[in-house]
């Protein structure tokens, strides 16, 4: 019997606007393994992004709220965690990944200096360890000439380079879990071909539990092992994706397998 | 008969800082055909933005030339050029960046109307603009009702329609249609894609379809040209270029699309 690495029991995310509380998420339950991926599928305003900034207590507090569920990592609940302790937790045991690398990195800094920042920071490695590690992180990630572009400043790279640097920052602190928030979809296509390789070839390398929420179902046939369909801040079906692609038991997931458009006419 | 747009050696340069030339578009020859969809497909920097910039004529070109029903638009006065205008419509990507968030639908939509015909001009010819836009409006789906909305108040699906409604407003022959599902959830896109086709059929509209995603091109066009750094290096009949494909770039851009049936070949995926 595996057990998860995160589990995520029955988590409700609220939003406390002035024109009354918005109910983002309304009980969801997942379970995130080691070596896998997870995806998390749904179109905007079905809560998937809601509940994975909710992991690291990401979400903007006021207005959101947690009025209830637990989420799990080795035992613990990150949402009574205190904040001293959470920061520990992120970087070190769950990091993420955004889709627009350009907003999630310092415009003003080296991208060097922001990998090796998390060093310093969770590990408290010197300077000069730690810029000799962020090459070495950048070098991970399929980066060409690691050396120089760890002294460029992010409007110096492409937008794949720049996703490379943001996997890099999250992945230096070797985090268990990673959960990549639609990671590639501000990319061209052969571009978000080689990231999504690149996950599964450090998932695969360090064992770690991706939780990769999108809403390209192309994506998740492509790079997940199980699948998570939410709809209206629930989750409306799961299981593996060739069972929920193959014989999905609700409309929802009908649907949006309907209105996937594909490549090759459907026989 | 002669084709609705033809471009003839189109070029165009850019000069960066230091006097440095980027050719953007490179010696594009194409045609597009009455009343069929063609689909500029490409990555970003490609150049297919910037060529659709040059066939509207809201970019000048380096060289070469566009024609629109026959006639260079080179040559003609700004009056003519405005006459010609209304007969090419442009939907961009972004429903939220493309409309002036404090203009009421109906003057969104009513914009080409009023630049291009005298008729819809001052107080008197309101309650005919209304009529109009009304109309316009359901024709994409929407209730005529909604123009005294604000576009804040509709979700990117409705704001596209009514960028569809404001694009077909002067009746035009050919739209370019800019990535106009790109920034949508996959069923508000299939909804938009349908809408496109039956407005398509109704008005006989001749659409360019700028896009990145090959799997909405298959379902869209009736021929593809593949761009890259600024050069068309593959164009045909949509099932001969997707099924296949001639060019080793063509090969590689299918090669990455993500396949909503790829989990049957990979191990693990299936069963419990």
């Amino acid at each position: 019997m595996k057990t998860p690495v995160l589990e995520i029991r029955d988590l409700h995310v609220d939003f406390e606007l002035s024109a009354g509380p918005v109910h983002a998420v309304r009980g969801i339950s997942l379970l995130a393994y080691a070596g896998e991926t997870l995806a998390v599928v749904g179109e905007s305003g079905s809560g998937k992004s809601a509940s994975m900034l909710a992991v690291l207590r990401l979400n903007p507090e006021p207005p959101c709220t947690y009025p209830g569920g637990e989420i799990l990592l080795d035992g613990r609940d990150l949402l009574v965690l205190p904040e001293k302790q959470l920061r520990e937790v992120r970087g070190n045991d769950v990091a993420m990944v955004f889709q627009d690398p350009m907003t999630s990195l310092d415009p003003l800094q080296k991208v060097g200096n922001q990998v090796a920042e998390v060093l310093r920071r969770h590990r408290g490695a010197s300077r000069g360890e730690a810029r000799a590690e962020a090459v070495r992180a950048l070098d991970e990630v399929g980066i060409p000439d690691p050396e120089l572009r760890a002294r460029q400043y992010p409007h110096e790279l492409s937008g794949g380079l720049r996703q490379r640097v943001m996997i890099a920052t999250a992945l230096v602190g070797r985090p268990r879990v990673l959960i990549a928030d639609e990671p590639t979809t501000a990319l061209d296509v052969t571009v978000q071909r080689q990231i999504l390789d690149l996950l599964a070839d450090l998932r695969a390398r360090h064992g770690m539990a991706v939780v990769l929420v999108t809403h390209d179902l192309g994506v998740v046939a492509e790079t997940a092992d199980r699948v998570v369909v939410m709809n209206d801040g629930r989750v409306v079906e799961h299981g593996p994706v060739g069972q929920v692609f193959d014989t999905p038991r609700e409309q929802y997931t009908r649907d949006l397998l309907a209105a996937t458009p594909r490549l090759e006419p459907t026989p | 008969m002669t084709p609705l747009l033809e471009l003839d050696g189109l070029t165009k340069e850019f000069r960066g800082p230091g006097g440095a030339r980027t050719t953007a578009v490179d010696e594009v020859t194409l045609t597009v055909e009455d009343g069929e969809t063609l689909a500029l497909v490409g990555e970003s920097g490609s150049g297919k933005t910037t060529l659709t910039r040059l066939l509207l004529k809201l970019l000048e070109p380096t060289a070469g030339t566009v024609r629109f029903e026959g006639r260079d638009l080179a040559g003609l006065s700004a009056a003519e050029l405005r006459g010609i205008r209304a007969g090419m419509q442009v939907v961009l990507q972004d429903p939220y960046s493309s409309m002036n968030p404090r203009m009421r639908i109906t003057d969104i939509v009513a914009e080409p109307l009023v630049t291009h015909d005298a008729g819809y001009r001052g107080r008197a010819a309101r309650p005919r603009l209304r009529e109009r836009v009304g109309e316009l409006l359901t024709s994409v789906g929407l209730a005529a009702g909604v123009q005294d909305r604000y576009p804040h108040e509709f979700s990117g699906g409705q704001r596209q329609r009514i960028s569809i409604a404001r694009a077909l407003a002067p009746a035009p022959r050919v739209v370019v249609l800019d990535e106009p599902t790109s920034a949508l959830d996959v069923s508000v896109q299939a909804q938009v894609l349908d809408l496109l086709a039956e407005l398509q059929q109704r008005h006989g509209l001749t659409y360019v379809f700028v896009s990145h995603n090959l799997a909405v091109v298959r379902q869209v066009a009736d021929r593809v040209a593949v761009m890259r750094r600024g050069a068309i290096v593959e164009c045909g009949a949509t099932a001969d270029v997707l099924g296949a494909p001639e060019h080793p770039y063509t090969r590689e851009l299918l090669a990455a699309v993500p396949r909503p049936d790829a989990y049957r070949a990979r191990a693990g995926a299936t069963g419990a």
